[in-house]
């Protein structure tokens, strides 16, 4: 008797449960959600900026192709290297018409501001886009053509006499000029500015003498015969066309840990429906495989990487922990 | 004449019937937007942006750029009718044009504003055609210590006015410069004076908000003081033979005028800086060297004239590094600069090269959209006015709740609309105090850039001040600052000794 009931339990479990499967199935593709309203585009980042012109260039792209039933609008929110985003974010829990454009300052933020008391593992993942890269640059009168001759000439400079460009402490090329004075055991003043691109201007102005500017920011001043990368922080073979032909820290020998990227993702709050997060990882997928999308990163200089769901979240976790170890905490 | 040639091209291209009817169509939304308070040429062109895909880019950049330049115009609008300035770059003009309106000559406020922005907006275009290269040079060879040597003239121009109350002025400027230095630390990125840990505040004290709260709910509220209610607002008439009177009367300013688009284009030129500190440098440079400056703030014509002639030759100066450097010179190209990056165009010294069409269009096209801003303007000068005949009960909800409108807006923040309110009250009350507010406004414009170079400056010399006068550029511009710093200083001082003397003498 027991067998038997048994048996008959499970099978009409079983029944039941796909009984039950197909008809969410059969709902969710009857009315998959769609966003009832403008969809509010956070940028953890000012006006003009890198972060900001990217995230205005995939809106374009959802516009273009109306990929979206309602358009997004982007929203600035740079206050506190991005700390006013996160918090909003937070505030959003739940939400289903906010997501947010992320780069590494959605893990250094929390790491260097701990008084904020924000938990990216709360968020929920969308898509990551890209990983953008750095190169260290120089201007093409300095003379320099190798890391070596650029190692000598900061030797020789000394710290008062070589000027580092960059964004602000603990920012980006703040971590990677940091990875670049321990290698070498050189020293250097790092002035920093109002965003990449004013960074990239002030190398060709002469007003510093070095950058590890992102290759966007550099690639007009490049063409235009200003200024030349001497190495690529990326491990040989990443990078394709010209970006491929820079030589990486590891190509010139000087091992493998000279490696640093800028996350380009998407997340949206915590506490919002499955069926909320397929719709934005539908869309970003949409955009991701676009050819606008594919032509921007191969001109750019940026690696493609698609990743979502758990996998991402694993990444963003393991970069927080990279990051942590960078910055000392 | 090789550049007359390409100019002759990019004629042909914007006067394209398409292009054409969107420089039209531009300018009018321009001037629209421009007029509504909180809507400034940022959002103008950053809502309408996604529309461009419809359109090749040279058309599509010819619409924003007529958008932008409209925007310049319309900003007066609502500046001079109401006291509430219509965007960010048009603050300096209610400095002297609500004063006109109060008199009785809004038309000629507007006349003035329409006039200068048109000689302004056509002086820059023709800088723009004929040195483009050069200019760039320019920009280039401005580091830190450059910028920081131009805000410190701006501050002394706004020191050094013979009128004011001076130990006023300064506090005034202390005032504003403490509100800029709230938010986020500009080298090491930690917040820093966060009132109460309110989230609010991590965005620093938007400008716009601390400009509307003190001349929008500040000037409602003085002016219900002031009439006791019973107001009849200004009487405010239009004619053509009041236009035409206006316009002569212009003719008296172009020494102003010729000044105001001179330095406005060449602040625009300079990355980050852009049109809302070019206006104020504008005012406070007419203002001291006028030969009367205490008719200032109290409706000289001139002062309407400088920041409108400078706004808009400053936006035509911000759209060059744009095009040469690839960096925004104001927020406004910053937008542009996500849009060219759509339409597949790299910005950078090779876009004159490779796209000599995109780049030629655009110019030629300024030259047009200023001609029609000017003349849609001055067409819809009489609503304007019939707008002022409104009986304050009706305008004074309008302003109000444009006011609100305004403050929301650029951060759609609830914190900034309460952070409004109170300006009102506090500059209704430093009014009455007879403080002057604009030095407040000027120096929450240019703190944060006057900080940030002066601290990139002394980072790369490892503390050494004289950085700022060994560099040609810097040195001359610090020498001239200090000059006009020390002036009413010396004028005090001598006015003093001479009507010691005469005392004496009486005595």
């Amino acid at each position: 008797m027991n067998k038997l009931s048994t048996s008959a339990l499970s099978l009409s479990l079983a029944v039941g449960l796909a009984l039950g499967a197909t008809t969410v199935a059969g709902e969710a593709k009857a009315k998959a959600w769609e966003p009832k309203k403008p969809i509010e585009f956070v940028i953890m980042a000012g006006k003009g900026g890198g972060a900001d012109r990217l995230a205005r260039f995939i809106q374009g792209i959802i516009e273009k192709h109306k990929m979206s039933p309602k358009p997004l609008i982007p929203i600035n929110k740079g206050g506190g290297s991005g700390a006013e985003a996160l918090q909003y974010l937070k505030a959003k829990n739940g939400d289903p018409h906010v997501i947010l454009a992320t780069l590494n300052s959605y893990y250094t933020t929390p790491l260097r501001q701990p008084k904020l008391g924000i938990d990216i593992s709360k968020y929920t993942p969308i898509a990551r886009l890209a990983e953008d890269t750095f190169q260290l640059w120089v201007h093409v009168d300095s003379g320099i053509n190798s890391v070596k001759d650029y190692v000598a000439a900061v030797k020789k400079a000394g710290k008062k006499g070589w000027k580092m460009g960059g964004t602000g402490k603990g920012a980006e090329d703040s971590l990677v000029t940091g990875m670049l004075m321990k290698k070498f055991g050189i020293d250097m003043t790092y002035v920093p500015y109002k965003g990449g691109g004013k960074v990239a201007k002030e190398l060709i102005g002469k007003h510093i003498n070095s950058t590890v500017n992102n290759p966007a920011e550099q690639v007009g001043f490049w063409d235009a015969g200003k200024s030349k990368p001497l190495a690529s922080f990326t491990p040989p073979g990443m990078l394709k066309g010209k970006w491929g032909k820079i030589p990486t820290f590891q190509d010139l020998g000087h091992g493998s840990d000279m490696v640093y990227y800028m996350q380009r993702s998407i997340v949206a709050p915590g506490g919002i429906a499955d069926d909320v997060r397929d719709f934005y990882v539908s869309l970003f997928q949409k955009v991701y495989t676009s050819s606008e999308w594919q032509g921007y990163l191969n001109k750019k200089g940026l690696i493609p990487g698609w990743l979502t769901g758990d996998k991402l979240q694993a990444y963003f976790i393991a970069e927080k922990a990279k990051h942590a170890k960078l910055l000392g905490k | 004449m090789e550049i007359l040639g390409h100019l002759a091209d990019g004629f042909l291209i914007s006067f394209e019937p398409l292009n054409l009817a969107l420089v039209i169509f531009g300018a009018m939304v321009g001037l629209f937007i421009g007029a509504m308070p909180g809507l400034g040429s940022v959002n103008g062109v950053a809502i309408l942006l996604p529309m461009t895909f419809l359109v090749p880019p040279t058309s599509a950049i010819i619409f924003l750029g007529a958008i932008y330049y409209g925007a310049m115009y319309g900003g007066a609008i609502s500046s001079i009718m109401l006291g509430i300035p219509g965007a960010s770059t048009a603050v300096a003009t209610t400095f002297d044009g609500r004063p006109l309106a109060l008199k009785g000559q809004a038309d000629k406020a507007l006349v003035a504003a329409a006039t200068a922005s048109f000689v302004g907006g056509t002086i820059s275009v023709i800088l723009f055609t004929a040195f483009a290269p050069p200019l760039a040079e320019v920009a280039l060879a401005f580091g830190p210590p450059e910028e920081f040597a131009l805000m410190m003239l701006a501050f002394a121009t706004f020191i050094g006015l013979g009128g004011d109350d001076i130990p006023k002025t300064f506090f005034s400027i202390f005032i504003g410069l403490v509100l800029s230095a709230v938010g986020l630390d500009v080298v090491s990125g930690e917040p820093r004076l966060i009132f109460m840990d309110l989230p609010g505040f991590l965005h620093g004290v938007n400008f716009l908000v601390l400009a509307i709260g003190i001349y929008g709910i500040g000037e409602m509220l003085w002016t219900v003081e002031t009439s006791r209610g019973n107001v009849s607002m200004s009487k405010a008439t239009v004619s053509a033979k009041r236009v035409m009177a206006a316009l002569r009367e212009l003719v008296g300013t172009w020494k102003t005028m010729l000044m105001g688009s001179f330095l406005g284009y060449f602040v625009g030129i300079l990355p980050a800086a852009g049109a809302t500190p070019g206006s104020l440098m504008a005012y406070g440079v007419a203002k001291s060297i006028a030969k009367d400056p205490s008719t200032y703030g109290k409706g000289n014509v001139d002062g309407v004239v400088a920041p409108e002639a400078a706004n808009n030759a400053a936006s035509t100066g911000s759209m060059l590094p744009m095009l040469t450097l690839g960096i925004p010179g104001s927020p406004t190209t910053a937008i542009l600069l996500g849009g060219m990056v759509i339409w597949g165009l790299e910005p950078g010294p090779l876009l004159f090269v490779d796209h000599k069409e995109f780049v030629w269009g655009l110019i030629a096209s300024l030259y047009s959209a200023n001609l029609f801003s000017l003349l849609i303007n001055i067409a819809f000068i009489p609503a304007f006015i019939a707008v002022l005949k409104l009986p304050f009960t009706i305008l004074a909800p309008v302003i109000f709740a444009l006011c609100v409108v305004g403050g929301y807006v650029p951060t759609l923040d609830m914190h900034d609309v309460w952070l409004m309110f109170i300006f009102g009250v506090v500059g209704y009350l430093m009014r009455k105090l007879d403080y002057p507010l604009a030095p407040a406004v000027l120096a929450i414009v240019l703190g944060p850039l006057a900080e940030r170079s002066v601290r990139q400056s002394l980072i790369g010399s490892h503390g050494d001040i004289t950085i700022f006068f060994q560099r040609p550029i810097s040195g001359t511009i610090m020498v001239v600052a200090i000059i006009l710093l020390v002036m009413p200083l010396y004028k005090i001082i001598r006015d003093r000794m001479k009507a010691g003397r005469d005392e004496g003498g009486a005595a």
